[in-house]
């Protein structure tokens, strides 16, 4: 190891860790070592479905998704990035499927446009005009943006990475925290199996891991990993733009550039844990909703199927700031299956509660506190 | 034709040179190459290019090639209709 100390030690090697890394650089702080156990985007960063969405339901997410996008417009520039993080505004397509919901999204969209994010509602046989083969029985209605859209999670990962490098911040891969010394309510070193690094500062993006990492500086964090499924079918010919998102069904179906489908469903009752293997239930449901509501995609073959965690939250909110009583402890985590779409905004957030102690856009609702408060976020527009 | 130009990975175009090129770039493990090229990724899962990728990090890394961390096969072994799938569900 070539640093034994740093004025900041990022934990984990996902899109928010190098986000959060390139930031702090990019503000002068490049005494920063990033710690990642394997490689570059092995978690759920590399193993996601990467849509980027503004359609929320509450002010706070919208207003962090909005500008997340804003960030990902710019990125390649931004980051001096080749080829490119791939980052396209096909739209996202929310379908309602009971009265409750419709009127759910109906607020939604009043609230987004509001806030400058473009929204349309749509009703059934309107929605066939982005995607005509579409099943629309039993669709109330539907919402669409045209500016969310997805981006290659692999190429942004490295893209942050490659920038936070150029501006002298160290990446380790291959080297696993064990431990965190404090004193006094005071970090001291981050102990890894490869040293240790003396360090004041230490900001907590080990996704789903993060409660296990709180832990080792004797912090209490509710997060915990969470398994959900996805695959990917052969590429073919462009034939639907956006994505294609039902809470009712719980399901999601995007095509990528590369002409592939990407697609997932939440299973029920899926325990607290750690597991990320396939199971063949999901690929049956996965297959029976998708014959019903986008029935030419299931006559793809599919050739690869895999899980990942997500870092889940009490109230499936991000848990962003400081912890105390631990100083100069910094959580961003909690994702809850969002987390790749916030992370340009997170890593600009986290880089300036860092250096200033203070950030653009107030995030004190998302604090660990809110849990001991009672005071859960509470978003009506996610899925699981 | 040099070297350079053999195609590795035939389900995704993907040449010799270019694999050389990311080593060089720093992607030292089969999983990092496949993410950030697709080598790999495509219909045949990686059957015959894992294996030339190995022998490619194991010679530019000047480690055995048993000492190359192999990623691990994801299912389905071979290219399922997600239609047939469906159909085996019982009362679909
Ligand atoms: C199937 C699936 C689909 C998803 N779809 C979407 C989507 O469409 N849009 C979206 O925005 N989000 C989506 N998500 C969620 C998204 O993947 C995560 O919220 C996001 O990747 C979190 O990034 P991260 O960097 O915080 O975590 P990770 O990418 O998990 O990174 C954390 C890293 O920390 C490392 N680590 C852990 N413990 C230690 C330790 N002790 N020492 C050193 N390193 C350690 C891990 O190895 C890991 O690499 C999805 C997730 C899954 C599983």
């Amino acid at each position: 190891m070539s640093r034994n100390s740093a004025d900041v030690v990022v934990i984990g090697g996902g899109v928010v860790g190098c986000a959060v890394a390139f930031e702090l650089a990019q503000r002068g702080c490049t005494n920063v070592v990033l710690l990642e156990r394997n490689t570059l985007a092995s978690g759920s960063s590399g193993r996601c479905g990467a849509g980027v969405r503004q359609q929320f339901g509450t002010e706070l997410n919208c207003v962090l998704a909005r500008e997340a996008v804003r960030i990902f417009e710019k990125m390649d520039e931004r980051l001096d990035y080749q080829p490119s993080v791939e980052f396209r505004q096909s739209g996202y397509l929310m379908l309602a499927y009971s009265d409750h919901q419709w009127e759910q999204f109906q607020r939604n969209v009043a609230l987004e446009r509001s806030l400058d994010i473009d929204v349309k509602t749509l009703t059934p046989r309107q929605t066939l005009d982005i995607v005509p083969f579409l099943n629309i029985d039993g669709m109330v209605g539907a919402t669409f943006c045209q500016e969310d859209g997805h981006a290659n999670p692999f190429h942004t990962t490295f893209a942050y990475a490659r920038a936070a490098r150029r501006l002298g911040v160290e990446i380790l891969t291959h080297t696993e925290v064990c431990g965190i010394e404090v004193e006094n309510d005071q970090i001291k070193s981050v102990v890894t199996d490869r040293g240790v690094i003396a360090t004041s500062t230490v900001v907590n993006c080990a996704g789903a891991y993060s409660g296990k990492v709180a832990a080792m500086a004797g912090i209490d964090l509710p997060v915990w990993g969470e398994r959900h499924q996805i695959l990917i079918t052969e590429p073919v010919e462009p034939i639907m733009g956006p994505m294609v998102i039902s809470f009712h069904h719980d399901f999601y179906c995007q095509q990528v550039p590369h002409g592939s489908f990407i697609m997932g469903i939440g299973m029920p009752g899926e325990p607290k844990g750690y597991s990320i293997h396939s199971s063949v239930d999901f690929l049956e449901g996965m297959a029976v909703t998708l014959r019903q509501l986008l029935p030419p995609v299931a006559q793809l073959r599919v050739v690869r199927q895999w899980a990942g965690l997500y870092d889940r939250s009490p109230d499936a909110q991000p848990i962003l700031g400081e912890c105390p009583p631990v100083e100069r402890f910094f959580n961003a985590n909690g994702f809850s299956g969002h987390g790749f779409m916030l992370s340009p905004i997170v890593g600009v957030i986290m880089a300036e509660l860092v250096t200033t102690g203070r950030s653009s856009i107030d995030i004190s609702k998302l604090d660990a506190g809110r849990f001991a408060r009672g005071e859960l976020v509470l978003e009506p527009t996610v899925v699981g | 034709m040099t070297d350079d130009d053999i195609i590795i990975c035939r389900c995704e175009d993907i040449t010799l040179r270019q694999i050389r090129e990311l080593i060089a770039q720093g992607y030292h493990t089969i999983d990092e190459i496949k993410r950030v090229s697709r080598a790999g990724m495509g219909p045949c899962q990686g059957r015959t290019c894992r294996q030339l990728i190995a022998r490619e990090l194991a010679g530019a890394l000047g480690v055995p090639i048993e000492q190359v961390e192999m990623p691990t096969f994801r299912p389905p072994s071979r290219p399922v209709l997600l239609s047939t799938i469906a159909r085996g569900e019982a009362d679909e």
